[in-house]
């Protein structure tokens, strides 16, 4: 293999996997740290240069950093990174300071943004300190998007949402709420010189082919549409006996929504089997400690309607079948139909882009499936002025999805007001910086604890079914949060090897708990993977090879179980290995200045 | 600085025979300088006991004084162990080893240790050809007590302060050889393929296996000029043989041209494979190994691998013909015939 280039800033990126996993790049070692360090209103900032929510995303993250985490390779439960996160943001001091202030200088463009959702509110800060005049419109009474309308309180408490929607709106975005934006052609013609669409994924999936399905319409309801009503307070009760059909997280919101408005037999009946559902884990764990049932494993036939009433539902049940590339099939079985009791029915079975007030006539396109064909680096679309990014861009996902396409689209519209090559982007920020101390002194804490995933303590179960708005997790308190900062890896401290100092002793090769370092003659990747002293498997993780040494041979290290221990730079004669911290900030348009160093192109 | 290495390991390290990973051979965090030679022959103890399936409890590791003595503690953690007086490990090694044959013994030790003040020991444990692994970590000088020059440093050496070294060497192999050593290797720690072969089938050896090992004090001997530094030992080294140590005898699979491999049977059915790099020597004839030690000797060649190995010696227990069954172990009405047979003994000398 040739030499390893380190200088890629991608490389060391990819070792720091909970921050590669994470759309939106956040740092995540660094704010644990601060976090370790009582610092929590710079491991706030450190979270909200980058994901912009961390109050929010610190409670209802899908956390794809999670299953990323090094520690689930060489342990079992990854670092509760999200509810770190929390913990950053319930016990920061003042952070308004550390965020850009206004008055901005104004530069002259302006750019309207439709939705207010994560992605809209992540261009306007963006944007907004660098002297645009942002405009908002939404059809909400406030900002936060699907945030607010489909996370219920019990997850995301009102104020927290709020404070951090108005750290954007107060940076001087000119608001239009409770305005629906029903032509795209009437705001191109309002002199924007940049129109950002961010409008989400706000249809929910009905079942419109069902046998009863207009006859029990008074019962049924489509679920984000009823947790939006939930959230606004127009729905305040829900009838004793409820189906939920679908098993996504909004399944999960709102079968646990109606336990809170009433329903005394809540019921998930879901198509897949029980560990292939959408939701999260922890999601499903929450509902079954509410007394919800999950049925899994049938799918629905028919709504029954009795004298104008809905009395219950039909399903046949089914056993998934697996094709040999694993694709899944679910096949009827012989069993007879179910019937299920319900008063009511909440359809949870996905959502969808829905994009009426586009005219399809003013030159931007839209693909065979109805959805506008959108750059997938640029996001933007076929009418250049016209930017997309969230749900609205490629179809739902979720919240740190949608900030990490905000901060691309309006890197993109920034370049595109400038007059700039939109596919000329600025390098993302990078900074290697040994943390050598003196002699077997790293700055960061090398130890690695065996400690086991500490649990987030919930409030009482009698106490949260009673009110909608009662957060159930409480959040780690401090000391447990320090006990499970421990379990971080640090594996942004890199290993950092220079093959002109080394003298071959083998004394990293010998101490290294996890055997990942070997000398060896080189040869092609998959010949050296298997060469190693215990063959590099994982295909997804990186071999680091050095230049040749002095022997003729090369020193490979199989980056997969590294545990940033520091103990190959500690018994290093030479200091041919070294303990450097990488820091790796995405390319935003515009770049927090201190405490976070600036972009440089 | 860290004092204990983390528990993790790599989740796929492979097992031994007896299910153990190379972390059950293992012993605690070296506090070696960082890059001792000696961590790396600990290494290779650690990987050669791992491959041979070796129970860690009959193990025991005996030392002297020094920074080689000090290494057992870094390796074989859940083995027995013991410290001894300087240059006075060959006398607690033969007493344990008289106790119970049934422990495998390792000697640990350095050109201090064993050169000088414990060369009276170690020519009279060679002597008795003691059933054990002797190990010298021997990096030519006294690195605990800062550098200066030890009995095995090569004359024209240079030291790190500069001055060079005036006295003839002591050449450990020779000696072992001369003294009627049964297994004589010489290695060096900086490679392991060579060196893990080579304490696998001392550790099969019955009889005395006498390993010197050049063993780079990275502190205080390895500047240029040096003739125990890294750069030297490498650019200097000439192996006799590359070795394969064959745990059981499968059939010949590999081809050797002719005259050049060589196989040696030792005592328990296991076979050494030599691959010989090095003509007119014959690894079981005392003579040629003498003369090619001399010989790279005059050439400043450090001549490894394995030098000279007898099968045919009788240990100690052979030659003072003990009881089959350990000291240990046997029993009180073992050991005293009772008053009658004292009483006919006694009547013998009146």
């Amino acid at each position: 293999m040739k030499p390893t280039n380190t200088k890629d800033p991608e490389y060391y990126h990819k070792v720091v996997d909970c921050q590669y996993a994470c759309p939106a790049h956040t740092p995540v070692p660094e704010y644990i740290r601060l976090i370790a360090a009582e610092k929590y209103t710079e491991a706030y900032m450190v979270n909200w240069e980058s994901n912009v929510f961390p109050g929010v995303l610190g409670r209802t993250c899908d956390r794809p950093c999670e299953p990323a985490c090094r520690r689930v390779r060489v342990e079992e439960e990854p670092v509760a990174i999200c509810r770190l996160k929390r913990v950053a943001a319930d016990n920061k001091g003042d952070v308004k300071n550390y965020m850009p202030q206004g008055p901005f200088q104004p530069n002259g463009k302006k750019v309207a943004l439709i939705g207010g959702g994560p992605a809209s509110l992540t261009v306007a800060r963006d944007l907004a300190p660098l002297g645009y005049e942002v405009h908002l419109f939404d059809e909400q009474p406030a900002g936060g998007g699907m945030m607010r309308s489909q996370i219920p309180s019990f997850r995301l408490p009102e104020e927290v949402l709020n404070e951090e929607v108005n750290y954007i709106l107060d940076l001087g975005i000119h608001t239009q709420f409770l305005t629906y934006v029903n032509s795209l052609k009437d705001v191109l013609e309002g002199g924007y010189d940049a129109v950002f669409v961010g409008t989400g994924a706000p249809k929910g999936r009905d079942l419109p082919k069902l046998p009863g399905r207009k006859e029990g319409d008074k019962f049924i309801h489509i679920g984000i549409e009823w947790l939006a009503n939930v959230a606004f307070d127009h729905i305040k009760s829900i009838s004793k006996k409820v189906i939920v059909l679908g098993g996504g997280n909004t399944a999960m919101d709102c079968c646990r929504t109606s336990r809170r408005l009433g329903g005394k037999d809540v019921k998930v009946v879901v198509r897949s089997p029980f560990d292939e559902m959408k939701a999260s884990p922890w999601e499903k764990e929450d509902a079954l400690h509410e007394d919800i049932q999950i049925i899994d494993n049938h799918v629905p036939l028919s709504f029954e309607v009795e004298d104008g009433k809905l009395i219950g539902m039909k399903f046949q049940k089914v056993r998934p079948v697996y094709d040999e590339n694993g694709k899944r099939q679910l096949l009827p079985t012989d069993e007879p139909e179910v019937f299920i009791e319900a008063d009511e029915v909440l359809i949870a079975i996905g959502q969808e882009n829905s994009f009426p007030w586009i005219e399809r006539n003013i030159g931007l396109d839209f693909d065979q499936w109805g959805m506008p064909v959108v750059n997938e680096k640029t996001f933007q679309s076929t009418l250049p002025k016209v930017f997309f990014g969230g749900d609205a861009a490629f179809g739902p996902k979720n919240v740190i999805t949608a900030v990490a396409q905000g901060h691309q689209a309006a890197v993109s519209i920034h370049l595109f007001c400038e007059g700039k090559d939109l596919l000329d982007r600025p390098s993302p920020y990078t900074n290697l910086i040994s943390q050598k101390m003196g002699i077997h002194e790293w700055s960061y804490d090398s130890a690695v604890i065996i400690d086991q995933r500490y649990i987030v303590p919930q409030a009482k179960k009698s106490v949260t079914l009673k009110d909608r708005k009662k957060e159930v997790e409480l959040g780690f308190d401090v000391p447990t949060a320090y006990k499970e900062t421990q379990r971080c890896l640090n594996c942004d401290v890199q290993t950092v090897f220079t093959a002109d100092r080394c003298i071959e002793c083998d004394a990293c090769m010998d101490v290294c708990p996890t055997s990942c370092i070997t000398f060896t003659a080189n040869a092609e990747e998959p010949e050296l993977r298997q060469n190693l002293l215990v063959p590099a498997e994982n295909l997804s993780q990186d071999l680091l090879v050095s230049k040749e040494l002095k022997t003729g041979r090369v020193m490979v290290k199989d980056e997969d179980v590294c545990l940033h221990c520091g103990l190959c730079a500690e018994r290093c004669p030479t200091s041919a290995w070294d303990m450097q911290k990488y820091f790796y900030s995405v390319t935003k348009a515009y770049q927090m200045p201190s405490p976070l160093p600036a972009i440089q192109k | 600085m860290s004092y204990l290495k983390p528990l993790f390991r790599h989740p796929k390290l492979p097992k031994n025979k007896l299910g153990y990973t190379l972390k059950e051979y293992e012993g605690s965090l070296s506090t070696l300088c960082a890059g001792c030679g000696h961590d790396s022959i600990s290494a290779a103890i650690v990987q050669a006991c791992f491959e041979l399936s070796i129970e860690p409890h009959k193990v025991a590791k005996i030392s002297g004084i020094g920074c080689s003595s000090k290494t057992p503690t870094y390796f074989l953690g859940n083995s027995h162990g013991f410290n001894s007086v300087h240059g006075r490990m060959p006398s607690v090694a033969t007493g344990a080893n008289m106790a119970n044959k049934d422990m495998v013994y390792f000697g640990v030790s350095g050109d201090g240790d064993s050169a000088s003040i414990g060369m009276g020991q170690l020519v009279h444990v060679i002597r008795r050809n003691l059933n054990m692994v002797y190990i010298v970590m021997n990096n030519g000088c006294y690195g605990l007590t800062k550098g200066q020059d030890s009995a095995t440093a090569d004359q024209g050496s240079k030291s790190k302060a500069g001055s060079i070294n005036p006295f003839q060497a002591i050449d450990l192999a020779s000696l072992a050889i001369e003294l009627g050593a049964s297994f004589v290797a010489q290695s060096f720690s900086g490679d392991k393929l060579q060196l893990v072969p080579l304490i696998k089938a001392a550790l099969h050896h019955k009889g005395f296996a006498f390993l010197n090992v050049i063993s780079p004090c990275v502190t205080f001997n390895n500047n240029p000029g040096s003739t125990k530094s890294y750069d030297y030992v490498r650019e200097h080294i000439e192996a006799t043989s590359s070795l394969d140590f064959v745990p059981e005898m499968p059939e010949i699979k590999t081809k050797y041209d002719e005259g050049k491999s060589t196989r040696v049977a030792m005592h328990d059915g296991t076979l050494i494979q030599l691959n010989k790099l090095a003509n007119d020597w014959d690894p079981e004839d005392r003579i040629s190994a003498v003369n090619a030690l001399q010989k790279a000797r005059s050439k400043n060649e450090i001549l490894t691998g394995l030098l000279y190995v007898n099968t045919e010696w009788n240990d100690l227990h052979g030659t003072l013909n003990t009881h089959q069954t350990p000291l240990n172990k046997l029993k009180e009405e073992d050991l005293c015939p009772g008053d009658e047979a004292l009483k006919e003994i006694n009547d013998g000398f009146r």
